[in-house]
C-alpha cells in the first residue's frame, strides 16, 4: 500500500530570510529518513508561511518489507551441544536449524526473519529529532532552561500518514489533525485531512504557496498602478521579504506630499524600503513619484485605515529626514574635517581624521588630481551628519549629495558619492578615473592599516569587511584600468591579496585555476594586475593550440632538472662551448626569437626542445659542460617565465 | 464614530487588561532608567525559578533623543508600558492581540505584522529573541522572549511586552505630533510635558557639568562595588547604583563627552556592575527562596 504523508510545523512568526534555507534543510533530512529506513516515498513539496513549515511526501510504504537473513552457526562436527547453543542465541529450537555444505564442511545455519516496522512508528520515533535538527542561524528556548530549541516557539503539529495521525510530541505539543488559520482572517483551530489541508488553509486566510503569494502581490500592484503611468522600482529582495512575511498579502497604494520630493531620492527610497518595507513608485521617465506600495498581511483595507496609517508614519519619517537635512546644512562638510578626530575608524588604528590624512596622501602618490585630493579630504565627513547617523546605509551617498549642494565640483561630489563602490561582485564601479582612484585609495588604506595592527579575517570572521575591500581593490584596478602596484604590504596582506586575486580571476572571471596559478607564479608575479590579466588572456588563448601543453610539460621538466641540480647561475652561458646539433639548434632558436611574442615562438621552439631532451644528456660527466647546459635551460626558462610559470599548468603527462 | 481614548485612558485600559490576566500592577520605578527593562521589576524578577507577572508604566529617559520639544515624534523621555509574563503562556500572542482590541484597535480593519527584532542590552548582559510589532507600518510594541539577563541563562523564559505609549496613543488619536494629543480630556500632552522636554534637552545637551558627571559615575560605581563586596544580601540598593551609572553614562554621551574609544570601556564598567548584581541576586534568592515567593503571593 502506498500512502501520502503530510507534516506541518506550526510556529510563531519566523524571520522571513530564514525560511527558504530551513525548508530545503527539512526536505533533505526527510528524504534521507525515508531512504535510510527503506520506507519508499519521495518528498513532493515543501512550502511555508511565516507561521508554518509544511512538507508533503508521496508513495510511502505503510510498513517496511520483511527481511530474511541466513545466519551461519557452528560446524556440524561441533555436536548437538553447540547446535542447541546456537539455536538459543537465535531464539529458536535446534529442530529449526538447517545445515549447509561448504568447502570447509557442513555448518548449522538459521534463516532469521525480521518483520518490517510500521512506517507510522518509525516516523513517530524519528520526527521529533528531525524537526529539532533543522538548522537556524539563531535559535531560542521557550519552555525553561534546558528545553528544546527552535527558531520560534512551536505551537502546533500536524502529522498525517494517509488518514492516520503519526503520534509524537515536541516541547509539550502533541501532533494531531488540528491546524491554525491566519491570525485575523481564519479560525485558530481547524481540523484537517491530508486532502483538504490546502483548501482549509485557503478558506482560513492562508495562501500556502510562496509562488502564489508572489504572483498575487505582483498582479495586484500592476492593477493598482494601471492607467496611472506609474510603475514600481523593481526590488526582488524586498519582494522576497514580503512574500515570506505574509500569509495573505494584499498591496495597497499610498501617497505622500509632493513637497518631500525636494529631499534626495536616495533618502526617500531608503526610508521607504529599509524602514517601512515599501516599494517606491516611479513615473514613466524613472523619476520618483509621490506614492508608495505597502503590502499588508490581510485581505482588504475597507475603510482606508491601513493606507492612512502608513501615510502618517511615512510623513513622520520624511519630516525627520527633512529635519536632519536642514540641521546638516548648517555646517558644511569642509568644516567637519576636524570633527572626524572624535570618530573612531578602528580602536587600534585610530580616528577617521587620521584615515583621511592617509588617504589624501595615497591619492597624491597615485597621481590624483586636485578633484581627487579634495574628494579624499571630504569623503568621510558625512559620518558626522545627522542624516548618516540615522541612515547609515547612505554614507558616501549623503556626502556626495551635500558636497554638490555646497558648491563642490561635480567630480568631487561624484567621487565622494561613489567612493564605497563597488559593494560586492555584482555592484557597479566608480564611473570616472578620478572617482576610481579615490575609491581605490580608501579601500587600500583600510586593508593596509587593518593588517598592520593584526586585524586579519579568519574563516567566516571578517568584521571589517576586508574581503569585500580587497575584492573592490582588485575590480577597480582590473576593470577600471587603474595603474597601481602592490607595495607596502606585509606577508599576511600579500597572502591575503594573492588569494583574493586568484579567486577573482578563477571564480569571477572564469580562467582555469592552473592558468591563474601559472601566470601569478611568473617572474612578473601579480604586482601589476592589468599586466596579469593581459598575460592570462594570452595563455588562455594559447592553451588549446597543439604545441602548448607539450611545451608546458617540457618547462616543468626543465624546472625539475634545475631544481635537482640545485642550479645557481654562477657562470654566464658560454655560447662557444655549445655542442653542434640539437644543443646548438635549441640555442639558435631561442636566440632568433628573442623579443618576439610568446605566441609565435612556441611552435618553432617545441621540436627543438623535444630533440634536445631526446639526444642531449644534460647531466654530462664534465662539470663545465653540465653547467653550461643547465645555463642554457635556465635562460630559456627565465625568458618564458615572465609570462607564466608553465610548470604550474596541469597537462595530461603531468597529471 | 466615538471619541478616541485619551493618553491616560489608554494607559488605564492596558493596566486593567493585564491586571485581569494576573499581573501585579506596579508603579514606575523612581530612579532614572532608559527603558522599562532596567527597572528591577524586570531586570531582577526575570532571574531565578519563581513565576512572576507584572505590568507598569515606566517613564524612560534617553537624553540623546531629546529635541527641545521641537520634533513631533522624538522625546527625551517617553512612557513605556512594560509587561512581564514569566513564564510566557502558550497563547501569549493571542493575549497580546487581545490587549490591542482592549484599547480600541479593531484588528480586522488594520494590518499587523511581527517583524524579526532581537533585543539586546550590552550594559545589562541581557538579550532575547522576538519581534517589533508593526501596526499599519508603525512600530507599536517590542515583543521579546528573554533568554539571558545579567549574563545568566534564565530558568523560565519570560515574555516581555514593551508598548510605546506615545506612539500608540498618537495613532489612536490620529495626531501627527505627540504634543497635540490629549493626555486627559481637555489637556494636551504638550501642556503636561513640553517644558520637561525643553528644559531637559537644554540641560542634557548644553548645561550638564561633565566633570561632575564623571565624578558621580565614579562614586556610584564605587558604592556598588562596595555593597557587592561587603553586603551580599543588600542587592537592591546596589542595583540602584548600576542604574545611576547607566543614566550618567547616557548624560555624558549626550554631552558628547565620551569618545568612541572610551565608550566600549565605560559600557564594560556598567556591565560588570550589572553582572555582579545579577549574580548576587541569584545567590540571595537561592539562600532565601521564601522571600521572593512571599513577595509574589
Amino acid at each position: 500500500m502506498s500512502l501520502p504523508f503530510l507534516l506541518e510545523i506550526g510556529t510563531e512568526e519566523i524571520p522571513d530570510w530564514m525560511i527558504v534555507p530551513a525548508l530545503n534543510n527539512l526536505q533533505d533530512m526527510f528524504q534521507v529518513l525515508l531512504d535510510q529506513h527503506a520506507l519508499g516515498g519521495l518528498v513532493n513539496s515543501v512550502r511555508a508561511t511565516p507561521r508554518r513549515l509544511v512538507l508533503r511526501a508521496d508513495g510511502l510504504l505503510d510498513r517496511q518489507a520483511d527481511s530474511e537473513e541466513l545466519v551461519s552457526g557452528p560446524p556440524k562436527s561441533a555436536g548437538a551441544g553447540a547446535a542447541s547453543g546456537f539455536a538459543k542465541k537465535m531464539g529458536t529450537s535446534p529442530d529449526q536449524l538447517a545445515t549447509q555444505s561448504t568447502a570447509k564442511g557442513d555448518y548449522y545455519v538459521f534463516t532469521k526473519r525480521t518483520q518490517g516496522q510500521a512506517a507510522a512508528s518509525i516516523l513517530a520515533r524519528e520526527l521529533p529529532h528531525l524537526i529539532l535538527k533543522i538548522q537556524w542561524p539563531k535559535s531560542m528556548y521557550w519552555n525553561g532552561k534546558g528545553s528544546e530549541r527552535f527558531i520560534r516557539p512551536i505551537r502546533w503539529l500536524v502529522a498525517l500518514l494517509g488518514s492516520a495521525v503519526v503520534p509524537f510530541e515536541i516541547a509539550g505539543v502533541q501532533s494531531g489533525t488540528s491546524t491554525a488559520g491566519h491570525r485575523l482572517l481564519g479560525k485558530s483551530s481547524i481540523l484537517v485531512t491530508a486532502s483538504d489541508f490546502d483548501e482549509q488553509l485557503r478558506t482560513n486566510g492562508v495562501i500556502l504557496s510562496a509562488d502564489e503569494r508572489r504572483a498575487k502581490i505582483e498582479t495586484e500592484i500592476a492593477a493598482l498602478l494601471e492607467g496611472k503611468g506609474l510603475h514600481i522600482k523593481p526590488d526582488p529582495d524586498l519582494l522576497h521579504t514580503l512574500v515570506y512575511i505574509t500569509e495573505f498579502p494584499t498591496p495597497i497604494l499610498g501617497s505622500f506630499d509632493r513637497q518631500y520630493l525636494e529631499l534626495p531620492q536616495e533618502v526617500l527610497v531608503t526610508v521607504m524600503r529599509h524602514h517601512q518595507k515599501y516599494f517606491s513608485v516611479q513615473d514613466a521617465s524613472g523619476n520618483l513619484a509621490p506614492h508608495f506600495i505597502a503590502v499588508m498581511n490581510t485581505n482588504a483595507d475597507p475603510d482606508g485605515l491601513v493606507r492612512h496609517g502608513n501615510e502618517r508614519v511615512l510623513r513622520a519619517r520624511f519630516n525627520d529626514a527633512r529635519f536632519f537635512w536642514q540641521q546638516d546644512q548648517k555646517k558644511k562638510l569642509a568644516d567637519r574635517i576636524e570633527d572626524l578626530k572624535s570618530v573612531t575608524f578602528q580602536a587600534k588604528v585610530g580616528s577617521y581624521y587620521e584615515k583621511t590624512q592617509r588617504v589624501v596622501e595615497l591619492v597624491k602618490q597615485l597621481g590624483g588630481d586636485k578633484h581627487a585630493q579634495r574628494a579624499a579630504l571630504l569623503c568621510k565627513t558625512d559620518l558626522t551628519t545627522d542624516m548618516v547617523k540615522e541612515f547609515t546605509d547612505l554614507q558616501g551617498i549623503i556626502g556626495g549629495i551635500y558636497a554638490s549642494v555646497q558648491g563642490e565640483s561635480e567630480e568631487v561630489a561624484g567621487a565622494i558619492y561613489e567612493h564605497y563602490r563597488p559593494i560586492g561582485m555584482e555592484d557597479w564601479l566608480p564611473t570616472t578615473p578620478t572617482r576610481l582612484l579615490v575609491a581605490l585609495a580608501d579601500k587600500w588604506d583600510t586593508l593596509v592599516s587593518c593588517f598592520n595592527v593584526g586585524l586579519i579575517p579568519s574563516g567566516s570572521r571578517d568584521p571589517f569587511a576586508l574581503r569585500r575591500a580587497a575584492q573592490g581593490v582588485v575590480r577597480i584596478i582590473v576593470e577600471g584600468k587603474v595603474k597601481f602596484r602592490f607595495s607596502n604590504t606585509n606577508d599576511e596582506l600579500r597572502n591575503f591579496m594573492r588569494d583574493r586575486i586568484e579567486y577573482y580571476f578563477r571564480d569571477v572571471r572564469g580562467f582555469a585555476y592552473d592558468e591563474v596559478r601559472a601566470c601569478m607564479a611568473s617572474t612578473s608575479g601579480w604586482i601589476d594586475l592589468i599586466d596579469l590579466e593581459d598575460r592570462l588572456k594570452r595563455v588562455q588563448k594559447l592553451r588549446p593550440t597543439p604545441d602548448f601543453e607539450p611545451i608546458a610539460a617540457s618547462f616543468k621538466r626543465i624546472k625539475n632538472i634545475l631544481k635537482q641540480a640545485e642550479f645557481q647561475l654562477t657562470h654566464a652561458l658560454d655560447v662557444g662551448s655549445l655542442e653542434q646539433g640539437p644543443e646548438r639548434d635549441l640555442f639558435d632558436e631561442y636566440q632568433k626569437s628573442l623579443g618576439q611574442p610568446l605566441e609565435s615562438r612556441i611552435g618553432p621552439l617545441r621540436p627543438k626542445v623535444d630533440l634536445f631532451f631526446d639526444k642531449v644528456l644534460v647531466n654530462a660527466p664534465d662539470p663545465a659542460i653540465r653547467r653550461n647546459r643547465l645555463a642554457l635551460l635556465h635562460s630559456l626558462l627565465q625568458e618564458f617565465s615572465t609570462i607564466a610559470d608553465f610548470s604550474e599548468i596541469v597537462t595530461e603527462k603531468t597529471s | 464614530m466615538s471619541k478616541p481614548p485619551t493618553f491616560q485612558e489608554t494607559v488605564f485600559a492596558l493596566k486593567k487588561y493585564w491586571s485581569d490576566r494576573g499581573c501585579i500592577i506596579q508603579e514606575p520605578y523612581d530612579v532614572e532608567v532608559g527603558a522599562g527593562t532596567m527597572a528591577p521589576e524586570t531586570f531582577l524578577r526575570v532571574l531565578g525559578p519563581e513565576p512572576y507577572r507584572v505590568a507598569y508604566v515606566q517613564p524612560s529617559r534617553r537624553p540623546a533623543d531629546g529635541r527641545y520639544g521641537e520634533n513631533p515624534n522624538r522625546l527625551y523621555k517617553h512612557q513605556q508600558l512594560q509587561v512581564i509574563l514569566k513564564p510566557s503562556p502558550a497563547d501569549v500572542i493571542d493575549q497580546y492581540l487581545g490587549s490591542l482590541a482592549a484599547i480600541g484597535i479593531d484588528l480586522h480593519k488594520h494590518d499587523i505584522k511581527f517583524e524579526e527584532d532581537n533585543w539586546e542590552a550590552p550594559t545589562l548582559g541581557a538579550w532575547g529573541i522576538g519581534w517589533q510589532v508593526m501596526l499599519d507600518g508603525l512600530e507599536i510594541t517590542q515583543f521579546t522572549y528573554f533568554q539571558q539577563c545579567g549574563g545568566i541563562d534564565l530558568d523560565l523564559v519570560p515574555a516581555e511586552l514593551t508598548y510605546g505609549l506615545e506612539r500608540i496613543s498618537a495613532f489612536l488619536q490620529n495626531a501627527d505630533s505627540v504634543y497635540d494629543m490629549d493626555w486627559a480630556p481637555g489637556v494636551r500632552y504638550s501642556q503636561v510635558r513640553f517644558e520637561d522636554e525643553r528644559q531637559f534637552s537644554k540641560y542634557n545637551f548644553e548645561l550638564a557639568d561633565v566633570q561632575m558627571l564623571w565624578q558621580l559615575f565614579d562614586l556610584h560605581e564605587k558604592e556598588c562595588q562596595r555593597l557587592l563586596k561587603t553586603a551580599p544580601d543588600v542587592v537592591l540598593p546596589a542595583y540602584d547604583q548600576v542604574l545611576k551609572c547607566s543614566h550618567i553614562f547616557n548624560l555624558l554621551d549626550s554631552r558628547g563627552a565620551i569618545s568612541v574609544t572610551e565608550r566600549v570601556g565605560v559600557i564594560g564598567r556598567v556591565r560588570r556592575l550589572a553582572l555582579g548584581v545579577a549574580e548576587a541576586w541569584m545567590k540571595q534568592s537561592a539562600a532565601n527562596p521564601e522571600a521572593n515567593k512571599e513577595a509574589v503571593a
